[in-house]
């Protein structure tokens, strides 16, 4: 057996952990946050609020090609702020070209620096990795940068980065580890490739790249990496943006095509080898097709995986506390008051089975779960109508169902369509495609025409779709829609 | 019936139009008239009224200009190399607007066209009841005649009285946007929403700006409590959402002369003008020369010449706006006025645009549907935006008394304004909402980039009655603006600092 001390309040105390271990009288903490993350985090603020003694931990393994980062999870450090940002750098290198039919005049040659904008955005997410730690601070969370796992009942184990352990018990878990990206299982993945790991903080440019996937991750970030000049190619398996809308998702795939991205469909990589070293150097992929036996290779500098997430939930013990998990997925389970099967341990964020993998939601859920457990609240978290926004060039908002979608759950004479294309006046004047946006109401007929799903593909779609989002959850009707009248000129108003 | 035309529109304008083609899509025959009397400088413009051609399309479109100079700064800051310096050309960005509108004037006579609805450019007066005359341009005296007409001539700019070379030496929005040289320096009093955006995207695009103000900066917005990050709560009468807006504008490097009027305007011998107002703060008069004077006093109903007093049509005597009731109805049965002519409606495109086409189909459609004029969002598209939807926070307090209401509110900072370095202090929302047990939201105010497209939506929530439980449930989209409104949760009442931290 192990004996451990902690430092708090019982010096004295110690225990067993090896073998039949008895439950702890009193545990050292309320809440223990597996996790730092956008749930994680707002779990534990929110427990704090209540006086509950809480620790956090978090801690990052570094990817294969070492890079690693602060406190904040995913989506501060290698999710929407960074992604955000970069694709706002190369919507501002469309903004230049526009601004030129304005009026605006200044050298034919303009040119991107991509460390100029990298260490800008990294300061800005060290200042967040900072502030978060404050905020912990001045809520009186305990904080600890180690990794978790459980080793029995109520009891986990820290590792820190020296490697050395600590046992913490609580009465009460909150899993949040989300997720980390999935590699091929091909010659040279990790030796070679990049995930979105390493991108928002790759210490070179990443020149010519090829981006194998067609999830959001893959598209948002194949967009701005030709946003800023490079030459970039997607090698796509079978369908653009799966589970989402698909008819949106084919014109995003034809207005990144149409704006210089290129597209590789049907192949996916066999194998990726070093012809050249070098920041970047030079990789050849060789890559087959899944519609037959054709071999093609190409030579990139760079090959970024965005291929899927795997859930961080296979090496933190849940084996020795019985908390199932979807053996295949990795996803863990839950009831609708994110309780798994095991009743002191509860889970938020990517890594909960059929629910959306975004911030918002993973933050909503973390709040109303610890108002919930320590303030009488009843509120269960709400993932009907969750708004998004895909931020590749062309922006694409939705909230609700999918044309496909409605069109299963209701039935086609069921649903009514409307939709239209629209040209922003602001690209009026710099002549910009005049028929690529477009906006489109699915409508439940049966139900007053209830507006059940929310499409929106231009400029600021995320703008555009929250107030829809809100309006959607009033149960908003066609008609209702139909008597707003439009804020002009806007986009929104179409 | 003995009428030439089922429908005859005097306006070729966005109400006008709307109504003509709505009520041509019933197979009716219908007649639009449509002249612009060149405006005291010379300018004038083709078919499509004052927001196609020197209203909402030019203006957002130079707005776009000057945003597009402040992404030039920040596109630096995101890692792109532009050789300095920068600078901007007037009548390259004029002549893009023009010729976009000019496409538009083409579009709109198609459509006319299309639709079977007969053009007539004359400047038109009522000879009865039924009857508009009017001359062409050639000389050409025609004569129209129908069973219903409604008249949307809308408005244009007043000059100010009392101020000696006004209408000589200056101009009015009519004319900046037709200008084919820049305006340069630039003095434009007093201010309505028109002078802030004007003074906005002249002082974006490089050009020394001045707004001179008398009094209040946009009149008949929100003007609540003066809020500093300082000091919260009261509910006396200031400006909030407008000292913002104008704060912004000022740090932005728009100049401001405040509790200024403007007496005489004089023509130099450079062809600079020299301009004199009273000081009433320094109880002094000063001066100073400019290149252009760009009045923004107000705009005034376009009735002089339709002759309606001789046929019937009561105006409200002060404003000279037609009197209209809940269908649009004149004091003469079969006579309607829509748009910025009518006393008591919103000044805004979409909702002439709306009683437009409502009025067509009711007319024509058998349709009884009255326009509904509460709840209509609007944008102020000055360098920092200003959306706002439903009740200011003192129409609410009026309405309801001060205890019957919460208004939760926050500074937020736009994701893009952090690696660009761009000061983000009066960028600030607010949510008025009704206190007790449903919590419905009243009113939503919005500062900030894209203030247009995040109001939008929201407007849509407030016509289903939206509650502020209903809104805390709706999930943000991250990142955005406008995910703040869905997490707003610091009142007013509580004093407590409303600045918004980390995510």
């Amino acid at each position: 057996s192990v004996q451990a001390h902690k430092e708090e309040d019982n010096p004295q105390k110690t225990m067993e952990v090896n073998g039949l271990t008895p439950v702890p009288g009193s545990y050292d903490y309320d809440l223990i946050v597996i996790g730092g993350g956008s749930g994680g985090l707002a779990a534990a603020k929110e427990a704090a609020k209540y006086e509950k003694k809480v620790m956090v931990l978090d801690f990052v393994k570094p990817t294969p090609q070492g890079s690693s980062w602060g406190l904040g999870g995913t989506c501060v450090n290698v999710g929407c702020i960074p992604k955000k940002l970069m694709h706002q750098a190369a919507l501002l290198g469309q903004a230049l070209e526009d601004s030129r039919k304005f009026g605006w005049q200044f050298t034919e040659e303009v040119k991107h620096n991509w460390m100029t904008m990298t260490e800008s955005v990294q300061n800005y997410i060290g200042s967040l990795n900072w502030g978060y730690r404050v905020a912990l601070r001045d809520t009186k969370v305990t904080y600890e940068n180690a990794y978790g796992e459980f080793v029995g009942p109520h009891t986990i184990k820290a590792t820190n980065k020296k490697g050395i352990e600590k046992l913490y018990t609580a009465e009460r878990f909150i899993i949040a580890t989300g997720e980390r990206p999935r590699y091929l299982g091909i010659p040279g993945d990790k030796e070679y490739c990049i995930s979105s790991d390493d991108l928002f903080s790759l210490p070179y440019c990443p020149g010519k790249t090829l981006v194998v996937g067609a999830s959001y991750v893959a598209l948002e970030c194949a967009g701005f990496l030709a946003g800023l000049g490079l030459d970039v190619t997607v090698m796509v398996r079978s369908i653009l943006l799966r589970g989402f809308d698909q008819d949106m998702a084919n014109r995003i795939g034809e207005y990144m095509k149409e704006h210089g991205v290129n597209f590789i469909r049907q192949f996916v990589p066999i194998k990726v080898e070093r012809i050249e070293e070098g920041t970047p150097g030079v990789l050849k992929v060789t890559a087959k097709s899944t519609a037959g036996d054709q071999i093609i290779e190409g030579e990139y500098n760079t090959v970024l995986l965005a291929i899927g997430r795997d859930p961080c939930t296979r090496k933190i013990g849940l084996d020795k506390i019985g908390v199932n998990i979807n053996e295949k997925t990795g996803k863990i389970p839950v009831s609708d008051e994110e309780q798994t099967n095991v009743p002191y341990i509860y889970a938020i964020g990517d890594i909960l089975q059929d629910k959306l993998e975004l911030t918002p939601v993973a933050i909503q859920a973390g709040r109303l779960l610890v108002r919930r457990l320590y303030a009488g609240a009843t509120t269960k978290c709400d993932y009907v109508n969750v708004p998004t926004t895909v931020f590749t060039p062309l922006e694409y908002g939705a909230c609700g169902y999918s044309e496909e979608t409605a069109v299963e759950k209701f039935g086609q004479e069921n649903i009514e369509v409307y939709h239209s294309h629209f040209w922003p006046l602001e690209w009026t004047v710099p002549a910009r495609d005049n028929n690529k946006c477009y906006a489109k109401i699915i409508c439940n007929i049966q139900d007053n025409e209830r507006v059940i799903g929310f499409h929106v593909l231009g400029p600021n779609a995320g703008e555009i779709t929250q107030g829809f989002a809100a309006a959607m959850k009033c149960g908003l009707t066609k008609e209702q829609l139909d008597c707003t009248i439009g804020i002009h000129p806007v986009c929104a108003e179409v | 019936g003995k009428n030439e035309y089922d429908l005859l529109v005097v306006g070729g304008g966005s109400g006008g139009l709307a109504c003509a083609k709505e009520a041509a899509q019933f197979g009716r025959k219908v007649a639009v008239v449509d002249y612009v009397e060149p405006s005291p400088q010379g300018t004038s413009w083709g078919l499509g009224g004052t927001c196609v051609n020197v209203g909402c399309i030019p203006k957002k479109l130079m707005h776009q200009a000057a945003l597009l100079g402040s992404a030039l700064k920040d596109a630096q800051h995101y890692g792109w190399s532009i050789s300095q310096p920068v600078h901007h050309t007037w009548s390259v960005m004029a002549q893009g607007v023009q010729n976009y509108v000019k496409s538009l004037n083409w579009g709109h006579r198609v459509q006319l066209q299309e639709k079977k609805v007969k053009y007539f450019n004359i400047r038109g007066s009522f000879s009865d009841p039924h009857t508009v005359r009017g001359v062409t341009k050639a000389g050409k005296e025609t004569v129209v005649t129908a069973d219903n007409i409604v008249i949307a001539t809308g408005g244009r700019p007043k000059y100010p009285a009392h101020v000696a070379g006004a209408l000589e030496h200056g101009i009015t929005s009519d004319d900046l946007f037709w200008l084919k040289e820049s305006p340069g320096k630039t003095l434009t009093p007093f201010v309505f929403n028109v002078s802030l955006e004007c003074a906005g995207f002249l002082t974006g695009i490089g050009l020394d700006t001045t707004v001179m103000m008398r009094s209040v900066p946009l009149r008949g917005f929100d003007q609540a409590s003066h809020i500093s990050k300082k000091n919260h709560i009261c509910f006396t009468t200031q400006q909030q959402m407008a000292s913002l807006v104008t704060e912004h504008m000022e740090s932005y490097g728009t100049k401001f002369l405040k509790r200024c009027f403007p007496t005489k305007v004089e023509k130099l011998k450079s062809n600079r003008l020299q301009v004199t107002w009273k000081n009433a703060d320094l109880d002094r008069e000063e001066t100073d020369s400019f290149d252009t004077v760009m009045w923004a006093v107000g705009r005034a109903p376009d009735t002089k010449t339709l002759n309606l007093e001789a046929i019937g049509v009561k105006t409200n005597s002060e404003t000279g706006k037609i009197i209209v009731d809940a269908s649009e109805a004149t004091s003469v049965p079969h006579i309607y006025a829509v748009g910025d002519i009518t006393e008591g409606r919103p000044e805004l495109t979409p909702t002439a645009i709306a009683a437009g086409k409502l009025l067509a189909q009711r007319l024509f459609g058998q349709s009884s549907e009255l326009m509904d004029y509460d709840n209509v969002p609007t944008t102020v598209f000055t360098p920092l935006e200003y959306g706002c939807v439903g009740l200011s926070e003192e129409a609410a307090v009026q309405r309801h008394g001060s205890d019957n209401i919460e208004v939760y509110h926050a500074y937020y900072k736009p994701l893009e304004f952090t690696v660009a370095e761009r000061d983000a202090t009066q960028c600030y929302m607010k949510m008025v909402c009704l206190r007790g047990r449903e919590q419905r939201i009243l009113g939503l105010h919005f500062i900030g980039p894209n203030a247009g497209e995040v109001i939008q939506g929201f407007a849509l929530g407030i016509k289903c009655g939206a509650t502020y439980p209903q809104m805390m449930k709706t999930v943000g989209i991250h990142p955005t603006c406008a995910e703040e409104v869905t997490k707003l949760h610091i009142t007013k009442r509580s004093g407590l600092d409303a600045t918004v931290t980390g995510c």
